[in-house]
């Protein structure tokens, strides 16, 4: 991925670059989702799975070769492949602690 | 399983109705998201009296039953399909839509609605609540897997949810069968028109926006004091072993041998004994009937086209055995996810690897099963490559050249002959066109739409008995009814094509007969290959199911049945030179001939565009094979 080394806040100003999508994240690690980088109606069914922006994702167990990952997210797991995940973009993890209580 | 708070429900419960006999059925529709268990409480509700069909001009699964009311009015369920929202983007939610809304052609409108949620995930099952709700139509809220929230923590006000929603609210175990005896109150009630409905305290969310009705749920959810239950830890723990990066894999190899060899071995001694069945009782009608037409029709036209479908359901019903058990389990979540990357591959993914491995057996239920593919293309692509898999029915005529013209010899040591190697062979070339016909379709005609693959996986549960008999028991009577009467059919005619036109009062030479005439038609056609106007005979009959080309060698040779396969051998091996038969094994390995898998692929792709494109398709590869293959080994190349 390009996208891999800088990414620009709102401000302009640089950030060191963390895990930026889901693809990123290491078992162990998790994120909070900030957008869906697809076209509306896959985007509208993966939100409806419970990837919706501000929900914490978490990497779970993969098929053998590392894909299709299983992500915990929003009360169940679901598999995305990782050519899906690279389109999930998470918050900064410096920025914006505050996710959404889960019920 | 928590006490009953649903004041809502219970409180409608109290009107009994009045069995008026004039009053239509009343219409309840069940709905709810995928892995919610609606299944499971249409059969808690139904029992046997279901049954499948499609929505009108869609390819979409109906499934209708009546409720067991005891006495009471009749009620009439439908199952929708799974789905979690009425945003008609996909044909299930256009469907659902549809039929809540009273659009849906020749189906009534509901006069009720169950919307049944996973109790353990409501926050995000809340989410369809809102756009359910707002259709206005008399709605019971059943929040299902009670017992598995209680076991794992979790907590729920159902009186707070119900007066929040609006709605009454049953909290049952649709696979126990706690609490179920709620819905049936509630469809009392509702047929009784007793019930009102009471403005929710909750406003409901604008339906476009997905994150604001999440956050709707959520606020109900917090309002009904939910307490979310703890992770699942068995699907945790089992998950490390089903999804371990070694041990996953093997078990998965382990899971998909013992699939095939109960299909094959397991189902033999049941399918010799039916067929034994079907020759005794042939045998016994024979001698009952008096010699003449009605007596040859009925033995050898009906008796052994019907017999020659029948036998294969005990594979059918074992191979639904399985697919029950690994889906119910949820086992086959995790079998579609190992296989998603080698699927991928061939340009599919991992949704189209049960339906492939079930076109082992048969392409019929296997083209059934693409159901669970929800990417259109894909499905397609499943469905169209399906029939290349080396079906049961090929086997018959299979096993009967191989016994002919290939000699036993040790191939691999002790362990392959010779004649199982040439049978492994021709799984081997079935696959093979199966996945070069994929990746062709993939880069061609079904290329566009890229549809990502997202497979929600449900936890590990113990499969019911109850659900598992059901599965099988649907899913064998679709089979023997659709199979049955197109094989029915094509009996009947074939036997009167080849003992007509009359000669002096009597059938005549089979040379002479329709049948006859249509074999030395096609003859100039099929000369290449190296059949005769027999055996073309045998491929025109077989068009309607490949079994059938042995039982009609076995008309054509003058022969009773395929009883005496030695005496069939001895005549294919005059009729037929050793190229022909080879051809004859690889035109069976690619070509279409099955009307079932024809009548079900028109049925499940809405039109006949698609089984003629496959069809002539097949029809071609095997063709353009089988004149390789007759050229090949007539100049010799293989010695």
């Amino acid at each position: 991925m390009v996208q891999l080394s800088v990414n620009k806040d709102a401000a302009g100003r640089d950030h060191p670059a963390a895990p930026q999508t889901l693809a990123h994240l290491k078992s162990g690690e998790s994120g909070v989702l900030d957008r869906l980088d697809l076209p509306e109606d896959v985007a509208r069914r993966l939100m409806e799975l419970g990837f919706l922006p501000g929900h914490t994702v978490v990497p779970a167990r993969s098929a053998p070769g590392g894909e299709p990952r299983v992500y915990q997210v929003d009360g169940s797991e679901v598999a995305l492949r990782r050519e899906t995940a690279l389109h999930l973009i998470l918050r900064p993890p410096s920025k914006d602690p505050c996710t959404v209580p889960q019920i | 399983m928590s006490d009953c708070h649903d004041c809502g429900s219970c409180a409608l419960a109290t009107a009994p109705a009045p069995a008026r006999q004039t009053a239509p059925p009343h219409v309840v529709a069940i709905i709810g998201p995928p892995n919610s268990g609606k299944s499971t409480l249409f059969n808690r509700l139904t029992g046997l009296r279901q049954k499948v069909a499609n929505f009108p001009g869609v390819t979409v699964e109906q499934r209708v039953g009546k409720a067991k009311m005891n006495g009471h009015r009749e009620v009439i369920l439908v199952d929708l399909p799974g789905v979690y929202s009425l945003n008609p983007r996909s044909e299930d939610e256009q469907v659902t839509r549809d039929v809540l809304t009273g659009h849906m052609q020749d189906v009534p409108k509901p006069d009720a609605v169950l919307l049944i949620l996973d109790s353990t995930n409501l926050g995000r099952h809340l989410v369809l609540a809102a756009p359910i709700l707002s259709l206005k139509l008399p709605t019971l809220v059943i929040l299902n897997m009670a017992d598995d929230l209680s076991s794992r923590g979790g907590k729920i006000d159902t009186g707070e949810l119900a007066s929040q929603l609006g709605a009454p609210v049953a909290l049952i175990s649709a696979s126990k069968g706690n609490g179920v005896e709620k819905v049936f109150q509630f469809m009392l009630g509702t047929s009784a028109g007793t019930t009102s409905l009471a403005p929710p305290k909750m406003e409901l969310p604008i339906l476009q926006d997905v994150p604001r009705c999440r956050q709707w749920a959520r606020d109900v959810g917090i309002g009904a004091a939910y307490q979310a239950p703890t992770p699942p830890l068995w699907t945790r723990r089992l998950d490390s072993v089903f999804l371990h990066p070694v041990i996953g894999p093997l078990i998965f190899l382990a899971v998909v041998a013992g699939v095939f060899q109960t299909i094959f071995r397991g189902a033999k001694p049941l399918m010799d004994g039916l067929q034994k069945l079907v020759q005794l009782s042939g045998h016994w009608i024979g001698n009952v009937l008096p010699e003449g037409v009605i007596r040859s029709l009925l033995v050898e036209g009906v008796w052994n086209g019907v017999g020659s479908v029948i036998v294969f359901l005990p594979q059918i019903l074992l191979l639904f055995l399985f697919i029950g058990i690994l889906e119910d389990s949820g086992y086959l979540a995790r079998a579609a996810l190992i296989a998603d990357r080698t699927m991928a591959k061939f340009g599919l993914q991992g949704k189209s690897f049960i339906p492939l491995l079930s076109a082992y057996a048969c392409a019929v239920p296997a083209i059934m099963a693409t159901r669970t593919i929800e990417s259109k293309r894909d499905r397609l692509a499943t469905i169209l490559i399906a029939p290349f898999m080396t079906c049961s029915a090929r086997l018959p005529i299979y096993f009967l050249i191989i016994a002919a013209f290939i000699k036993e010899r040790p191939f691999l040591g002790p362990f392959l002959g010779t004649q199982a190697a040439a049978l492994l062979g021709l799984y081997a070339l079935g696959f093979l066109a199966a996945i070069v016909t994929a990746r062709l379709l993939k880069s061609s005609i079904l290329k566009s739409e890229r549809t990502p693959f997202m497979l929600e996986m449900p936890p590990y549960r113990m499969p019911t008995l109850r659900s598992l008999f059901l599965r099988m028991y649907d899913r064998s009577k679709v089979f023997l009814h659709r199979a049955g009467t197109v094989i029915l059919i094509c009996a009947v005619v074939l036997w009167i094509l080849a003992h007509l036109p009359l000669e002096n009062g009597k059938a005549p030479d089979i040379s002479n007969s329709y049948a006859g005439m249509i074999g030395h038609t096609i003859e100039p056609v099929i000369k290449p290959l190296g059949f005769n106007w027999k055996i073309g005979i045998g491929l025109i009959s077989s068009i309607a199911a490949r079994e059938t080309i042995v039982a009609t060698f076995g008309t054509i040779y003058g022969m009773e049945g395929t009883s005496d396969s030695v005496g069939l051998q001895q005549a294919l091996q005059k009729e037929l030179t050793p190229g022909g038969a080879f051809a004859l094994l690889i035109f069976f390995a690619f070509a279409m001939q099955c009307m079932s898998t024809i009548a079900v692929v028109r049925r499940e792709t809405g039109g006949w565009k698609w089984p003629a494109i496959q069809f002539a398709y097949m029809t071609l590869v095997a063709y353009v094979c089988a004149l390789v293959t007759n050229v090949a080994v007539r100049s010799g190349l293989f010695t």
